[in-house]
């Protein structure tokens, strides 16, 4: 599994990894000035693209602690003058930010609980039980993943409606109980697949059943696979829109992202306060992004090139 | 053990555990999704607002769409310039990126954790921060425009400029793609880079002759999943635009949560998503069949 594409290549074996011995000399040490011109005209390209990456972000910040009248000062300003924390507390206020965030948090607990359960419980039989059907109930789990939202989305609102759960988070939360996403599955089987069978034969024969296995032997090896399925769950569950939209009704009952929506269209906030809140949104978002990050790409590299 | 033969009991044992392990998914797929997938073809054909019982009407909707409804072509065409712009100006924009990351450079770790970061944040919040960058006279597009002495648009209150805003902001995760490119950059062999070098191949023969044609079951990836995720384009719409102005960004996701959820069409909507389920099942049937012919596959003895 290559997890470690955020190495430098020459680590990982890219280009001129065969003059590396025991001390990786500098860049620029041995190089034609040709190559360090070149080198120091792609680093130039990537940082204009950085600025480009980062400057929403810091004006994101920077507004977020500006006063009123210097969001529409002319010219603009690009630092406030002084940093307006209480923007913070006033739009924390303004909605019903704790109660928000505790409903956040449950809909990412209750999905992730039941996403991590229940998508490797699905790829422990796809990956290490035989049965005659399981090649093409396989083949079902990948093409669900084509298939887009939108077709399944109107009868599963009359399904939820009629069973009376608009209103409530069973919508939300109770399907991830039921497979945990085919994407999800197919991520636990490949890596589920990598581990030698020798661990169930040698479970079995000390008498553990598959369940046990699954439990004992399989879970515990498979860390890294289960942490990148925990991550991208937090992450989607986190930043969810159009589930709480259709199935969560008011302010009170909404979670962060929903409730950011409804502050932008009931109050008619000014822009520090929206981005006040917008910043709470994400900073958890890329603070997870930089702990976990090599979850992150090892999710990708998994579903990108083994796929 | 693996080699002994197992009699049939145990084999059937197996095959019992196996059904008792996927049932989660089994039941979930039967209730949430197969249910789902029929009942919305079903209800296609049907006038129903959820608090009614559904009134059987044919083809209506169908034929409603193509004669009657005319925001439905619309929506279609907005749906279509946006991907048609947006995908290959992200998987070569991502190429390039990930050509320049791949390049042995100095704290080239840092470099791709941060093109890498836009991408993975999504939803209200980041939509709600573009409709700021995109306002016209607050917002710090116009504001960097300006100080080159361009008078920036009006971006999202343009009906000319609200759909290339999307299309520009979409450019801005475009990490994701960036990221499987990488990944797939450095598993071509250097040898072959080597051997070429020394038949003479200069830098734009070998990109051309030895990387593209390696890594075109990445192109050919990305390419699919760019289709799929571009042509259900909601969210950043929704909160940005709500489909104006003048339904300049009424994509047609948008355009079938609003027929279901707020003029409560439910038989309308489902026709819409199966179209829609159908014209993406056509056209990566489509992309299926052409990869023949342009995805390389290492071992495979086509061309």
């Amino acid at each position: 599994m290559s997890t470690n594409i955020m190495q430098p290549s020459g680590v990982t074996g890219g280009a001129g990894a065969s003059a590396h011995t025991s001390r990786q000399p500098r860049w620029y040490e041995g190089k034609k000035a040709s190559e360090i011109i070149s080198k120091l005209l792609i680093m130039l390209v990537l940082l204009a693209g950085v600025a480009v990456i980062l400057v929403p972000f810091v004006w994101m910040l920077s507004v977020s602690f500006m006063n009123r009248a210097e969001i529409y000062a002319n010219p603009p300003k690009w630092i406030p003058s002084q940093f307006r924390w209480s923007n913070y507390r006033e739009a924390v206020t303004t909605i019903p930010f704790m109660v928000l965030l505790r409903n956040s948090m449950f809909l990412v607990i209750g999905r992730l609980i039941g996403t991590v359960l229940s998508a490797s419980l699905v790829a422990f039989g796809f990956a290490r039980l035989r049965a005659p059907d399981s090649g093409w109930l396989f083949v079902v789990v990948l093409a669900t993943m084509m298939l887009p939202s939108s077709v399944t989305l109107i009868p599963q609102f009359v399904l939820f409606t009629k069973l009376r759960w608009v209103n409530t988070f069973k919508p939300l939360i109770v399907p991830a109980w039921f497979g945990g996403g085919a994407y999800n599955v197919f991520l636990l089987r490949q890596f589920f697949m990598t581990i030698p069978l020798d661990y169930d034969d040698a479970a079995r024969i000390d008498g553990c059943g598959y369940f046990r296995t699954w439990w004992q032997i399989i879970l515990p090896l498979s860390a890294p696979a289960l942490a990148t399925v925990a991550i991208f769950n937090i992450m989607y569950s986190w930043n969810d829109f159009m589930g709480p939209l259709i199935y969560l009704k008011s302010m009170t009952e909404s979670t962060l992202s929903l409730g950011l929506y409804f502050f932008r269209g009931v109050y008619q906030p000014e822009w520090n306060h929206l981005m006040a809140i917008s910043v709470l949104l994400i900073l958890p978002m890329i603070a997870m992004f930089f702990f976990a990050q090599r979850l992150f790409i090892q999710g990708v590299v998994i579903s990108g090139v083994k796929g | 053990m693996a080699l002994v033969r197992q009699p049939s009991a145990a084999a059937k044992r197996e095959a019992w555990a196996f059904h008792l392990f996927i049932s989660p998914w089994l039941i979930g797929f039967i209730v949430f999704t197969l249910f789902p997938v029929v009942a919305s073809l079903a209800l296609s054909f049907t006038k129903y607002n959820v608090s009614q019982p559904p009134v059987w009407i044919g083809l209506k909707n169908y034929r409603d769409a193509l004669t009657v409804d005319p925001s439905f072509f619309l929506s279609l065409r907005v749906t279509w310039v946006y991907s048609l712009a947006s995908i290959p100006l992200q998987l070569s924009l991502g190429l390039i990126i990930a050509l320049l990351l791949n390049a042995d450079i100095p704290l080239v770790s840092v470099w791709r954790t941060l093109y890498y970061l836009p991408s993975v944040l999504s939803g209200v919040a980041v939509a709600v921060l573009w409709t700021l960058i995109f306002h016209p006279s607050s917002g710090i597009l116009n504001q960097i425009l300006a100080k080159f002495g361009v008078t920036g648009p009006l971006w999202l209150y343009s009906k000319d400029w609200a759909l290339p805003a999307l299309i520009i902001m979409s450019l801005w995760g475009v990490g994701g793609s960036m990221i499987i490119y990488l990944s797939s950059l450095q598993g071509v062999p250097t040898t072959l880079y080597e051997a070429a070098t020394i038949d003479g191949a200069n830098g734009w023969k070998r990109f051309w002759n030895i990387t593209l044609p390696m890594i075109t079951p990445v192109v050919f990836f990305n390419l699919i999943m760019g289709i799929i995720s571009s042509l259900q384009t909601f969210t950043n719409a929704f909160v940005m635009t709500e489909g104006g102005p003048e339904n300049a960004t009424l994509f047609f996701g948008l355009k079938l949560y609003y027929a279901a959820f707020r003029d409560i069409r439910m038989g309308y909507a489902s026709m819409m998503a199966w179209v829609l389920f159908i014209i993406i099942m056509l056209l990566t049937l489509a992309v299926v069949k052409s990869s023949e012919a342009w995805v390389y596959y290492e071992g495979s003895v086509k061309r």
